[in-house]
């Protein structure tokens, strides 16, 4: 299990760093955003943090995310603040180390990533496949904005990051032109089928606010891919010196 | 590219390696769907402006 102990290790490492920049970013570009949006959430009166557990008690009840009343009960929140924020770091570096574990193992397959100038191209990679493949059909949204249906999209945005990685895969290292064209159709597959949208575009927020955001969350990321793979790769770099050198050692 | 295979798992078997790879992709999405797509309120609340500034889809 020593690869498996080594995979982990290293993306725990990448996952830490990157998440905590991102943390870092978040709080100055995205979060603020997301507190103003909370003002028009709550001067709307509707605020449907309850919607996701409604649709899971009663799936077949509502069609639509904004059909669900959200008249119950908020359940725990961090206080907002610096409770607020230290849960912020904490998803971010989990989140990080959990993207860093399926790009540290995904990358193995291909022979790993040897430096962190190559790193910083699989952070290319991971940027497109996760974050702006999925954002064309579903873009960063701000809380009071209306949405279609939450498993329908959860279940384009994985399909959509799976299609588009796998279509990356077969143009990086499957040196075909059938293949290649396959990879296009898969990248653009997804939308073609398309994104669940909403009924209604109606939103209390306005459109300014809601450019800004995506901006935000487009260039924050990009940044956290770009550090990731870059941390990744240096790791791994040094990793294999060290163990070249225990291995010179021993000898 | 021996050294590729050769530093992050010492003389491993292919499947076995394959396996333990899988076995980390695996972990890693299994993480990545507690935290951004569960739809359990109290890890949504907890991870609710992450969530939005990743671009996971929310509410």
């Amino acid at each position: 299990m020593t690869l498996f102990r080594n995979v982990v290790f290293v993306a725990a490492i990448a996952g830490l760093v990157a998440g905590i920049a991102l943390a870092c970013m978040q709080a100055y570009a995205t979060v603020p955003l997301i507190l103003q949006a909370e003002v028009y959430e709550t001067a709307g009166g509707g605020h449907d943090h309850g919607a996701a557990s409604a649709e899971t008690a009663a799936p077949a009840a509502s069609a639509t995310q904004q059909a669900v009343p959200a008249e119950e009960e908020e359940g725990w929140a961090p206080a907002d603040g610096a409770e607020r924020f230290l849960y912020n770091v904490l998803a971010n570096v989990v989140t990080g180390i959990g993207f860093a574990l399926v790009l540290v193992a995904i990358s193995e397959f291909a022979g790993g990533i040897a430096s962190w100038r190559q790193g910083v191209f699989w952070g290319l990679a991971g940027f497109g496949v996760f974050t702006l493949a999925p954002g064309l059909g579903l873009p960063p949204e701000l809380p009071a904005m209306p949405a279609a249906d939450l498993n329908a999209r959860q279940v384009w945005w994985v399909a959509t990051a799976v299609a588009t990685g796998a279509g990356l895969w077969l143009i990086a290292f499957r040196k075909s032109l059938p293949l290649t064209l396959l990879a296009v159709a898969l990248i653009v597959a997804p939308h073609i089928v398309g994104a669940p949208q909403p009924d209604s575009f109606e939103s209390p927020i306005p459109e300014g606010l809601h450019h800004q955001f995506v901006v935000a969350v487009t260039v924050t990321n990009l940044v956290f891919w770009l550090l990731l793979g870059a941390v990744v790769g240096g790791l791994r770099g040094w990793f294999s010196g060290e163990a070249a050198r225990l291995r010179d050692s021993f000898a | 590219m021996t050294t590729a295979s050769a530093s992050l798992g010492a003389s491993v078997s292919a499947q076995s390696r394959h396996m333990q790879l899988a076995m980390a992709a695996l972990l890693g999405v299994f993480i990545l769907g507690f935290v951004g797509f569960s739809h359990i309120e109290a890890v949504h609340n907890a991870a609710h402006d992450n969530r939005h500034s990743m671009a996971f889809p929310c509410h």
